[in-house]
């Protein structure tokens, strides 16, 4: 088997609350489709049988009542854990090391892409690569997002990202939170890679290819909990850590135990085939070198090799903020062919609805409403002369008459009442918004939320 | 033996057909005989004008057999110009004809066969006899190839521009499941007929991630083949083998199957994965020939494991033979030939002449290099690194400047990527080029190559069968401008990155092989003693 497909679906999306403290984060509808279904549809698409996703008891439940994930015909071996949240994404990897028999592909549930998984593989297979990763160009969300006061936050965190000439090569990855003061880069680096690229304005996929010595090193390396946050940079430093010390620290009696560890680490990380002679006979014997200039061999005798591809043309999206939500629910009609309305809406004539619309299963709309760049969720009910327009619709809402929503997100089970006018809001799960209610740029949600901090 | 006393058509057609309908037997000759004339009727009806004057009485009810189809007016009497008992391919001349056939005579030649096949199968013991000698006293007026029991067909991978041979190969690859690579951009016309394909589609864009048709470690190898990461024959080899290990290894034999004609069939559809990603080279296709016959010889009650261990071995007695310690007697042999203040002239990055020189080199032989290299691979650079690193003074110039160094040069030594059955020696191409001005300027030309890498070819010229690498590789930014980025909008402008050439053996003053320093034209003595040994 050359590949296993992890999916990480145990994620709180903590930076969505509103959206999820009711629904959890892989089971938000995005297009009517659970957030986790669009993850599972690209493994199947690129020919994956089989899937360990990782997630919680909750999600579990919901996923096996979800008509579209039961549409997925590949094998979902699904891992349950804990959901205090305590677990990262490495520690859920050292969970189910047992399972890991081959390469992995670690994929995130909020992952929402249409790339050609083969460029990131094949960087990986070709290279013989310890850790190739997917990141694209960010795309500005541009819609607005409700109960969002003022202008967007810029300050985010950046992710500064080198890359070799080629731009294929990842040399060097740090947050901008870990940088105290600049960017320091060591001299090994700029030795072998005198022209390094940085870039600050890509997104991290979390799509990751992973040798299996290094889920192994991850068993013994028990201080490292999450792959993006801890393994990654890890990985990338020691590309260019000195390998020379193993046997230097066999034979030195006063080792420090932190040498010791680095060695020992580095043999599990090394990539040991079976003939490792042949290879390194048949890469002596061949004339290629990856860069010029020096004398250094092809990777500069590096065994341990980081890749990266950087996508511009294909969507790609995280959905882990509202307004990646919003967006990933406006760009979801053009993934598929699916028709926007499902057959078994009951739609009445009179209603005016625009092409971009989603309709769900078992929706009733009733006459005179007008429905735009919208997406309503299954067994909604809307009544006459509501008029819906760039809005979110989850499942289970009823919405009646002589409403007007603009720009908002309502989640499930919600109701409406009677023309009420919601202009960029988001109402949560279950609320009441009352008759004549007149909201703009609001976060209703329970006083059951409330209380959670 | 024939009647001679047979007269012309509609007695004979007569006499068929009551033959037949008595129940009598017809010989085993006339059987022959109406095959033979209804073939040779089917070929008239194109040369109805030319075949007139080849006739030829024969002694055998000639004419039209029952299927002559009545559109026909004039009967033809059966030229004898029959072909040869052979069912041989039928010339390209007549290959249109067949569509211009009248429907009707179709349904009317399967009646008649099928009432042959009655006839047959009624007279079952078969005369046999003069049937041979029947056949073989035939005029000879029949085509050439037609005589030849063993028809030569050209490799189809020299065949691109024939659709029916891209037909046939589309077919094979689908049974065997592995995608289609499609040809790129405008191919020069003198080179239509080879596959010309791109990088940036690589074959793995069809296949699915976790790959289950083919073993990974062969995509794998076929990645690194179409990015040119392995490159050079002996690296291609090795890798291959490597490869083949892994497959090896994680093979089971399915039930009720033999090892050694099922692992022979599972490594098919590989070849042609590999083939797809890069046509493979000589010294690939002689390797894969020695794991064939390997796993064929496996005898049958072998076990499993025992069997797999002993493939796994051959392997790397085969690596280590003809490479590792080819490579180390081919130094010894160079190493004599290297004097104290010599130039040697080198050309692009030949594993094996490296190796030469780096030995040399530390047996304290006072020489320097010159290292010529050429666009748009570069290859050359490579071998200035390894030959710097290893301590040896070094020049390098581009092929362009060749003519102006060599008065300098007192030898040149030359890798080979194959040597042809006829002393044609095939490497990278440029080389013949090189040695050419070598020749004009009398500076003996020395070509060191495995015996491994000799191979039955034949070629005297480059186009036949060639390499076409991405024509893009051609494609230079300088200074921020690239000139030929749209050349594909340009009409007739064809980019063309050959990978091979041939030298003649009037150019190369010696091959240097493992088994000794011989001339160009002892290739086929060598070829012909490794069969023997086999």
């Amino acid at each position: 088997m050359e590949l296993q497909a992890v999916l990480m679906a145990a994620g709180g999306g903590s930076r969505m609350t509103d959206l999820t403290y009711n629904t959890p984060k892989p089971m938000l509808p995005i297009g009517n489709r659970p957030l986790m279904w669009y993850p599972l549809n690209l493994l199947e698409r690129v020919g994956f049988e089989e899937v360990i996703v990782i997630t919680t008891k909750e999600v579990q439940k919901m996923m096996s009542t979800d008509q579209k994930i039961k549409e997925v015909k590949m094998k979902l071996d699904v891992v349950c854990i804990q959901e205090d949240g305590d677990m990262g994404t490495a520690d859920a990897l050292r969970h189910i090391q047992q399972k890991i028999k081959a390469d992995i592909l670690v994929v995130s549930c909020d992952l929402i892409t249409d790339v050609a998984l083969h460029e990131v593989v094949d960087l990986f297979r070709a290279h013989n690569a310890t850790l190739a990763m997917l990141m694209s160009k960010a795309h500005e969300f541009t819609e607005t997002v409700p109960g969002q006061k003022g202008k967007k936050k810029t300050a985010e965190q950046r992710d500064f990202v080198g890359v070799d000439q080629s731009g294929k090569r990842l040399l060097f990855m740090a947050n901008e939170a870990d940088l105290e003061d600049g960017l320091s880069i060591r001299k090994s680096i700029m030795r072998k890679h005198p022209r390094m690229h940085i870039k600050t304005g890509l997104v991290d996929a979390h799509l990751y290819c992973l040798k299996k010595a290094v889920v192994d090193f991850l068993t013994e390396n028990k201080s490292i909990s999450s792959i993006r946050g801890e393994l990654l940079p890890y990985l990338v430093r020691k590309q260019f850590s000195k390998t020379t010390k193993r046997p230097k620290s066999k034979e030195d009696s006063e080792d420090q135990s932190q040498e010791m560890s680095d060695s020992s680490t580095n043999q599990e990380l090394l990539i040991s085939s079976r003939d490792e002679s042949l290879l390194e006979l048949a890469q002596e014997r061949s004339c290629w070198n990856d860069h010029h200039g020096d004398m250094s061999d092809a990777y500069h005798g590096g065994k341990l090799r980081c890749y990266v591809h950087i996508t511009d043309q294909s969507l790609c999206y995280r959905v882990n903020t509202l307004a990646a939500y919003i967006e990933a629910n406006r760009l979801a009609p053009k993934l598929f062919e699916e028709s926007a309305v499902h057959p078994s809406a009951v739609i009445s004539e009179k209603c005016q609805m625009g092409s971009d619309s989603i309709i769900g299963a078992l929706c009733q709309v009733a006459d005179k409403t007008s429905i735009k760049r919208s997406t309503i969720g299954n067994s909604t009910t809307i009544k006459e002369k509501v008029k819906v327009a760039n809005s979110i619709i989850m499942h289970g809402v009823t919405i009646e008459e002589g409403c007007n929503i603009q720009g908002s997100v309502i989640c499930s089970n919600a109701v409406i009442g009677r023309g009420a006018d919601l202009k960029y809001c988001l109402v949560g799960n279950g609320q009441r918004i009352e008759s004549e209610a007149e909201r703009t740029n609001e976060v209703i949600v329970g006083t059951d939320q409330l209380m959670e901090i | 033996m024939a009647d001679s006393a047979v007269t012309d058509e509609p007695e004979t057609k007569d006499d068929i057909d009551q033959a037949k309908n008595d129940g009598k037997e017809l010989t085993k000759e006339e059987k022959l005989r109406l095959r033979k004339e209804k073939k040779q009727q089917r070929k008239n009806k194109e040369r109805k004008d030319d075949k007139e004057s080849e006739k030829e009485k024969k002694s055998v009810p000639a004419a039209a057999p029952a299927s002559q189809p009545p559109t026909q007016p004039t009967t033809h009497k059966a030229p004898p110009v029959v072909p040869a008992p052979a069912p041989v391919p039928v010339p390209a001349s007549e290959a249109p004809a067949p569509a211009d056939k009248p429907a009707k005579s179709k349904a009317e030649l399967k009646a008649e066969r099928r009432a042959r096949q009655e006839s047959d199968r009624a007279s079952k013991q078969g005369k046999k006899g003069e049937v041979g000698p029947q056949a073989s006293t035939s005029k000879p007026k029949a085509p050439p190839s037609e005589l030849q029991p063993v028809v030569k067909r050209l490799p189809e991978h020299v065949q691109v521009d024939n659709p029916d041979v891209v037909k046939k190969l589309a077919k094979k690859l689908e049974k065997q499941q592995i995608p289609l690579r499609l040809d790129y951009g405008y191919k020069v016309s003198l080179f239509s007929h080879l596959h010309q394909y791109s990088r940036k589609s690589p074959l793995t864009q069809q296949l699915s991630i976790p790959s289950t048709v083919i073993h990974p470690a062969i995509v794998r190898l076929g990645l690194q083949y179409s990015q040119g990461i392995v490159a050079g024959s002996n690296a291609r080899s090795v890798a291959l083998l490597h490869a083949f290990k892994q497959v090896i290894t994680d093979y089971t034999t399915p039930l009720n199957e033999e090892l050694s004609r099922d692992l022979v069939n599972k490594l098919k559809p590989y070849i042609s994965f590999l083939n797809q990603c890069r046509p493979l080279s000589a010294s690939m296709g002689n390797a894969i020939k020695y794991i064939k016959k390997e796993i064929s010889n496996i005898p049958s009650q072998c076990k499993e494991e025992e069997a797999k261990s002993k493939l796994l071995t051959n392997i790397e007695c085969y690596i280590e033979e003809k490479i590792v310690l080819a490579a180390k007697a081919i130094a010894k042999y160079s190493i004599e030939k290297i004097n104290d203040g010599d130039v040697i002239l080198v050309y692009g990055c030949s594993s094996l002449v490296n190796h030469i020189l780096c030995e040399a080199f530390k047996k304290n032989i006072k020489f320097r290099v010159i290292v010529v290299d050429s666009r748009p691979r570069l290859e050359g650079r490579e071998a200035l690194r390894r030959l710097v690193q290893g301590g040896i003074r070094c020049t390098y110039v581009l092929i362009s400047a060749v003519s102006y160094i060599l008065p300098e040069v007192s030898k040149v030594f030359l890798g080979a990527h194959a040597l042809l059955a006829n002393g044609y020696v095939m490497s990278r191409v440029g080389t013949s080029q090189i040695a050419l001005v070598a020749k004009a300027f009398n500076v003996p030309v020395l070509v060191c190559c495995e015996t491994y890498k000799f191979c039955e070819r034949v070629q005297t010229d480059s186009f036949v069968s060639n390499e076409l690498d991405d024509p893009d590789d051609l494609i230079v930014t300088r200074k921020g401008k690239t000139q030929l980025e749209d050349w594909h909008q340009v009409d007739f402008l064809g980019l063309l990155n050959l990978v091979y050439d041939v030298t003649p053996p009037d150019f190369v003053d010696l091959v240097i092989t493992e088994l000794g320093m011989i001339p160009c034209t002892s290739v086929p003595v060598v070829l012909r003693v490794k069969n023997v040994d086999q």
